[in-house]
């Protein structure tokens, strides 16, 4: 990657520009949450990209990718902004709700307005592409 | 456990010099010492020789003769050694055992837990230490340097595996190949190459079973070429045995080579070390089968645990967090991505709020059934076809070779590689009549793929079966023309004898023997050849229809009345479903000939390894990423089970012709017997004790045999049964998990209810 660089900034991951999640990936798996990483926090993150990391790493770290203001719970806001990062603002803002409240209807275990670890974990797990799609080949 | 023993353990643990229980001491020390967070981990134990009840009452003093006999047994023990310590505690190698079984539980699954790289490797390391240094204490007795050895031993195995797990994964070939395709195409379009990859591991096996085991051997020890009749080019060919043209039939020099059945002799063994050919060509025969049947089974079942379940509860959910493919590195690709998952999203919403839109049903079924009854047409005209093609082949080889063109000689091969071209290309305009999802209706054009593929191969196979017997038939007449043609050769031996009244020795040249009809050969040949013209249809494929339609509309787009690009023939999109069944089926021709030539595994694995290069440049260089992108998400599975399923299909009529039909009686391992599997029956005739054949004999008792199908027919029947009983029980749990959900769900919609209208009524009064 760089000449003896011991930090390295999610620019530098060039072949992933697209990803609409490229931002939350450096923050969360960055030493102090600022994007920047160090050789241990990049073999964490392949580690956990990886074909050979179990189901409930992987669950794990996609939960905290996707809560985007990291208060341990996915809420209504993170949804509104997963959603539109993936469509691009493709989609109107009245179908965008109506998506967030339909996932917080069908994943929220126990209807306090937000998903918790346990109701992501639990709707995750039985997902069939997981596994296949949040997977990063080195 | 009475107080004074308490007290006696403690006293004795003090002049100890046990090693480990110092070293746990100091652990215990240590641990108390370290950092808050790791308290948290273990669970905290009482160590009951700390701990002296206070209810207790106070320990008796000791009279003389206790003391004494109590010294005297610390004496021998200390002579004994300082394992045996451990007899006595027996609580304390208990937990000792548990402590230790956890700390090798968190070595194995450190990497599986989330917690930073720092935590984990400070985890590591001090589990390590742990186990290094109490695992010693484990052993018992005298067995405790027998205990430290096989410790030491498991270790460097488990070393050792690691090792070797690491170089596999370092040759893994075209890793980085694979990689570039999926980042410009996704992950079903890399599903193609890894399926190819792993068709290549297969083939690999099953190319170093017969190369090894039987074309090797019978080259290096066998007789060599020129030496027996089965052996030489026949007199009458001999002229154009080395032309390009016969060679690239597999006749001439090719066809007496080790690369087909009709060249390995008989011996039953060869060579100064004994080798046993025949017995090696039959067993490795079925080793093929049964590798490939195991190795599809596992891969199968591989995939059996990811099954998800039911497809509705989470539908929106799924679609939000698991439709971007992080895979993709190509701006391109990812365009399509963003596009077709706001789709997917626009879909969803429309199907939540609106209702079925009522269509005309009756149009749909009658649109549907004169598309079926077309596909029914294409698949009886094409069977018609091979079978009508395979006749003319037929013909053509009573004629002279000379009279007939290049199409004529290859003209079967070619029909068959033809009709997989463009049927299904056909069965795609019909499916327009349909109006299904897409979805569905790349299912239905995947099974009438299927279908297609399979009908030829089938009707190939029996046009095959009717020259086989039709060889057979020949082969008696043969006999027959041999025995008049040895009677006369000896009759003018004697003849010249009995003139000259020299010994001339009786010598005919091999060449110039009458050979008897070779059906196995005959059957390796019409395989081989097939393989041939198909990958060669398809790589002129690729070719015209994906590298030239892609030079044409990039070149002559700048000169074109409206644009190539995005209008008519644009560039086309990777056929992943076409080439993986392709790929599917030309495995199922391998499995079927590779019995009868040896070489056709060794000719699969090079046409994978150049289609890998030459697939891999033109999926890059021609086609453009799928603009629809959508996938079924049992395709793996599916996938494999055809592969299942032609493996099955492909080995009946062999397991059929080596159970039924007689070996030439000229040419090959088997000549001369009368089934090819009496060559068992030989062996153990000849090189096992006769104890063991009688045995074996006795086995082979049919009503043992019968007892044996039974058995087998009841245990499937009880794992059925037992299956039935777990999915039913599986699906029950499932079902009563929705409902307490569901339940939870209104009970913490009312309580949400409850406390605003009680907030409401609170700011209110």
């Amino acid at each position: 990657m760089g000449n003896k660089q011991t930090v390295f900034t999610h620019e530098q991951l060039e072949a992933y520009q697209d990803n609409p999640f490229r931002q939350r990936i450096a923050q969360v798996f960055s030493e102090d949450g600022d994007g920047h990483m160090t050789l241990d926090n990049f073999l964490d993150m392949f580690s956990v990209m990886s074909e050979m990391a179990p189901r409930d790493l992987k669950a794990y770290y996609a939960f905290k990718i996707y809560d985007f203001n990291e208060d341990d719970y996915i809420c209504m806001w993170d949804l509104e902004q997963t959603v539109t990062k993936l469509t691009r603002g493709e989609l109107s803002a009245e179908e965008v709700s109506l998506v967030c409240e339909k996932v917080l209807d069908e994943a929220d275990g126990d209807h306090d307005g937000r998903l918790s670890l346990d109701d992501f974990q639990n709707m995750i797990l039985r997902a069939p592409d997981f596994l296949s799609t949040f997977h990063i080949r080195i | 456990m009475p107080p004074k023993k308490v007290q006696i353990q403690v006293e004795e643990k003090e002049d100890d010099t046990e090693e480990s229980s110092s070293e746990e001491e100091e652990e215990e020390e240590e641990e108390e010492d370290k950092l808050p967070r790791r308290e948290s981990m273990r669970p905290k134990r009482k160590r009951t020789r700390d701990v002296i009840s206070e209810d207790d009452p106070p320990p008796e003093p000791e009279d003389e003769e206790t003391k004494k006999a109590r010294e005297k047994e610390r004496r021998k023990k200390l002579m004994r050694g300082a394992e045996d310590d451990d007899e006595i505690d027996e609580a304390e190698l208990e937990r000792l055992k548990a402590e230790l079984d956890e700390q090798r539980l968190m070595i194995a699954t450190v990497k599986c837990k989330p917690w930073k790289m720092e935590k984990k490797i400070e985890v590591l390391k001090e589990a390590k230490q742990f186990v290094n240094e109490n695992e010693g204490a484990l052993g018992k007795g005298k067995g405790k340097k027998w205990f430290a050895f096989k410790m030491m031993m498991a270790k460097k195995w488990v070393k050792f595996l690691r090792d070797f797990e690491n170089f596999k994964a370092a040759c893994v070939p075209w890793e980085n190949k694979i990689k570039a395709i999926e980042s410009q195409f996704g992950s079903s379009v890399a599903s193609y190459f890894l399926f190819l990859r792993w068709m290549y591991g297969v083939n690999m096996v099953l190319f170093i079973l017969t190369f090894s085991l039987v074309m090797l051997p019978e080259y290096l020890w066998g007789l060599p070429y020129g030496t027996i009749p089965r052996k030489t080019v026949p007199r009458a060919e001999e002229d154009s045995a080395a032309n390009f043209g016969v060679l690239y039939d597999f006749n001439g020099l090719a066809q007496y080579s080790v690369l087909f059945y009709g060249y390995y002799n008989n011996q039953r063994t060869i060579g100064v070390l004994n080798f046993r050919l025949p017995l090696s060509y039959f067993l490795v025969g079925l080793a093929c089968i049964g590798y490939s049947f195991l190795v599809v089974l596992k891969a199968m079942t591989q995939n059996i645990g990811d099954d998800g379940g039911d497809d509705n509860t989470f539908n929106f959910s799924w679609k939000v967090f698991t439709s971007w493919d992080f895979l993709i590195g190509n701006p391109e690709t990812a365009d399509n991505k963003f596009n077709s998952i706001t789709m997917n999203f626009k879909e969803a919403i429309l199907e939540e709020r609106a209702g079925e839109i009522e269509e005309n049903v009756h149009l749909i079924r009658f649109l549907r059934f004169l598309a079926n009854f077309f596909v029914f047409l294409t698949l009886a005209a094409s069977g018609y076809l091979i079978f009508w093609a395979v006749k003319r082949s037929q013909e053509f080889a009573q004629q002279d070779p000379d009279t007939l063109g290049w199409w004529e000689k290859n003209e079967m091969n070619m029909v068959m590689s033809l009709l997989g071209m463009f049927c299904p290309t056909l069965f795609d305009l019909f499916a327009e009549l349909e109006d299904y999802h897409p979805l569905i209706a790349l299912k239905w054009l995947l099974g009438r793929i299927f279908a297609l593929l399979l009908g030829n191969l089938y009707v190939f196979i029996l046009a095959l079966m009717d020259e086989i017997y039709n060889k057979i038939e020949e082969e008696k007449l043969v006999k027959a023309n041999i025995t008049l043609w040895e009677a006369n050769m000896i009759k003018a031996y004697n003849s010249s004898v009995t003139g000259n009244g020299t010994a001339a020795p009786f010598f005919v040249h091999p060449a110039d023997v009458p050979r008897g009809p070779c059906w196995e050969t005959m059957v390796g040949q019409e395989f081989v050849r097939l393989t041939v013209s198909d990958v060669l249809t398809t790589y002129v494929t690729i070719l015209v229809g994906d590298f030239l339609r892609a030079c044409f509309v990039r070149f002559c787009n700048y000169c074109w009345c409206w644009d190539l690009e995005y209008g008519y023939p644009s560039y086309t999109e990777f056929d992943i479903s076409g080439n993986v069944l392709a790929l599917i089926f030309n495995q199922g021709m391998i499995w079927m000939g590779s019995f009868f030539a040896p070489s056709l595994p060794g000719i699969n694995i090079l046409r994978l390894y150049v289609s890998m290069y030459f697939q891999g440049w033109a999926v890059m260089c021609c086609n453009v990423p799928e603009a629809r992108v959508f996938k079924s998400s049992k395709g793996n599975t599916f996938y494999l089970g055809m592969l299942l399923l032609i493996l099955f299909l492909s080995t009946m009529p062999v397991l059929y012709m080596i159970v039924c039909l007689p070996p030439s009686f000229d040419c090959g391992p088997f000549s001369g017997k009368n089934r090819m599997f009496e060559v068992i029956g030989e062996t153990l005739e000849h090189d096992f004790p006769s104890w063991m054949a009688m045995v074996l004999r006795q086995l082979s008792n049919p009503a043992l045999m019968l007892a044996v199908a039974l058995v087998m027919v009841l245990t499937i029947y009880y794992l059925n049964a037992t299956a039935k009983g777990q999915k039913a029980a599986n699906l029950d749990l499932k079902k009563k998990m929705k409902q307490q959900a569901l339940e939870n769900k209104l009970r913490n919609k009312k309580m949400a209810a409850a406390r605003a209208a009680a907030a409401a009524g609170g700011q209110l009064s």
